[in-house]
């Protein structure tokens, strides 16, 4: 050290920036060449990446750990192992995401083209055809269902946070906790149940599949309304009350306005969440391999049960049929992108700025 | 428009614990009366039945009368919405809405009423409002910017705006500078003395030169212990209590002997 004066606050030597990156770097070429030196030795062609990435990481953390307890002291050592340790976690949570979309990715752009948008599957076997009846089919039963569940979710929601007192808001609360675990099978067996009483035994019809969608969606609606109601603060009600303005005029007026952000995030959730339903729809809307716009009578087509039964039912061309299953999983993975975008776009523009 | 305030054997409750006792009051229009005494004392509970905010609360309610200019605030008729409209009150932690802008702040009162108006009147009574609560040279180029970026101080003004927009009878301040810094403090106060010369004026407050310094009655109120009800100990004219209470405890407790 140059400095002449010395300061209790000083401690001991850092170790310079670039150490913990080039230690790691070092570690995992070395971890790569020992691979590749043992792989020719053993005459194995496969070169295996798992230990590679296990020997890297684990020679860097203990390596860099060592150094810094010697250079740094234990405290900053301590702070290194737990750092590389969160990060690996971290990495380790992600290599399953990132992999899932590599592969939807890779496999689902060979079909994604034009006529996979603009056909459907009447009349064709083999190579060819597309899932717009598919795309439509998701998008009516999706939309019904959200047009259901959302005034639904948000009202009782409302109920439980601004007048709910006692046994009934007990039990509302309760069941909301129960529905929310309904497995998706139940609730297309409901959903099938309910339209046996009205149409008979054999009953396919896309508003089936919104109202087991609904079952599933509205609980989930319920819930983020609920905590974004509750974290409105009183404040503004009692600003609101003592302004001379009446209850329900306060709920619609502020308290909404001011959680409408966290709503809207809310309801996008709960729309991808029962977007990629694959159960209760096979059961209630059926497949088919038609253009149905009408929700209201015969079978239609959804994204996910697209997917199932192209891959299920593999016709003499295997291929297109898997293909066209990859395609329609990477059209609804994008879907689901989309409205999580909208959802952002939503909270950034309606949230009380200030 | 002000009017007298009469409180007789007013008992608070909340659900079966009473929290203030008998307390005969009459609190005079076009003056500030202030409340204090130590915390927990039911100042605010008091000063929150005075236009039946405290109800908003579960299990609360009130016994005996609130006389307001002869009418009972607690009849059986009596709406309590629209005892509010007449009876403005500004909070402890300033409290601007939000998701609005500082123009319709001010007008939140009607516009979350949905009343009408036109675009000039809505103009008109924003500038007065905020020129009456001090605020319209600090705001009036920012009229449509969201009103919770304005200062402590100015958002405090803002709810005062917001309060006589409406032009109430009675403007109810619970301890509304304590989250404030001096200078906002003393424009706060500024403010009150200039509003007494229209409204009745009540204010809660822990600082005893605040008191002081601007009320022409003072209420003082104390609390045997945990779990008492709080209770009225002395009630008036300000420089009495502060030089020649009648009451012992008033003595201890504006000479800072106690609490």
């Amino acid at each position: 050290m140059t400095s002449q004066v010395t300061s209790s606050f000083q401690g001991t030597a850092d170790l310079p920036k670039w150490v913990s990156p080039a230690m790691l770097l070092a570690f995992f070429l070395g971890s790569f060449t020992l691979q590749v030196m043992l792989a020719s030795s053993t005459e194995q062609n496969e070169l295996n990446l798992i230990p590679v990435a296990v020997f890297g990481l684990v020679g860097y953390a203990v390596a860099l750990y060592a150094l810094s307890r010697f250079v740094e002291g234990r405290r900053k050592a301590t702070d290194r192992l737990v750092t590389i340790l969160v990060t690996a976690a971290f990495s380790l949570a992600l290599i399953p995401l990132l992999s899932l979309a590599y592969t939807v990715v890779q496999n689902g752009v060979a079909r994604f083209d034009a006529e996979f948008f603009t056909f459907s599957m009447r009349n064709i076997v083999g190579e060819g055809g597309g899932a717009l009846h598919a795309i439509i089919g998701t998008l009516e039963i999706t939309g019904i269902a959200t047009l259901i569940s959302v005034p639904i979710g948000i009202m009782a929601a409302i109920y439980l946070v601004e007048y709910g007192r006692g046994t009934i808001a007990r039990l509302v609360t309760f069941f909301v906790d129960v529905m929310t675990g309904v497995p998706s099978i139940v609730a297309g067996l409901f959903a099938y149940a309910l339209f046996v009483i009205f149409f008979g035994p054999g009953v396919r019809m896309g508003l089936g599949g919104a109202i087991a969608l609904s079952v599933l969606m509205i609980p989930v609606v319920i819930r983020a309304t609920e905590e974004m109601l509750k974290i409105v603060p009183n404040e503004l009600r009692e600003a609101a009350y003592a302004l001379g303005v009446p209850k329900w005029l306060t709920v619609i007026k502020v308290v909404l306005p001011t959680a409408l952000a966290g709503i809207a995030t809310g309801v996008m959730i709960s729309i991808a969440r029962v977007i990629g339903e694959t159960a209760p729809l096979l059961i209630i809307a059926g497949f088919t391999a038609s253009m149905n716009y009408n929700p209201f009578d015969e079978r239609m087509m959804t994204l996910p049960v697209f997917v199932y039964t192209s891959y299920a039912n593999q016709g003499v061309d295997m291929q297109s049929y898997v293909d066209r299953a990859w395609a329609g999983a990477l059209t609804l993975m994008l879907i689901v992108m989309v409205l999580n975008l909208v959802a952002r776009l939503i909270s950034k523009y309606f949230s009380p700025k200030g | 428009m002000s009017k007298r305030i009469e409180l007789q054997k007013l008992n608070v409750y909340y659900s079966s614990f009473l929290a203030v006792e008998d307390v005969n009051m009459v609190i005079e229009p076009k003056a500030i009366t202030a409340f204090i005494g130590p915390s927990g004392c039911g100042k605010s509970t008091l000063i929150r039945t005075l236009n039946r905010m405290h109800e908003v609360i579960p299990g609360a309610r009130v016994e005996g009368q609130l006389l307001m200019d002869g009418e009972d605030v607690y009849g059986p008729d009596v709406d309590p919405v629209r005892v509010r409209r007449q009876v403005g009150m500004v909070f402890q932690r300033p409290n601007p809405f939000p998701t609005m802008s500082i123009k319709d702040n001010v007008l939140s009162g009607y516009k979350l009423n949905n009343s009408r108006m036109s675009k000039t009147e809505a103009e008109e009574l924003t500038e007065k409002a905020l020129v009456g609560a001090n605020l319209w040279n600090e705001v009036k180029d920012r009229l449509d910017k969201p009103g919770s970026g304005l200062s402590g101080g100015q958002q405090q003004r803002l709810c005062i705006a917001r309060a006589i927009a409406v032009e109430p009878d009675v403007i109810l301040m619970d301890e509304p500078t304590s989250a404030l810094d001096p200078i906002s403090t003393a424009a706060i106060e500024d403010l009150a003395v200039e509003l007494k010369e229209k409204f009745t004026v009540v204010i809660v407050t822990h600082n005893m030169q605040q008191a002081s310094r601007i009320s022409d009655m003072t209420a003082f109120f104390t609390i045997a212990g945990t779990g008492m009800p709080g209770k009225l100990i002395e009630y008036d004219k300000t420089e009495k209590i502060f030089s020649n209470p009648a009451e012992q405890q008033t003595e201890d407790y504006v000479s800072g002997r106690f609490g």
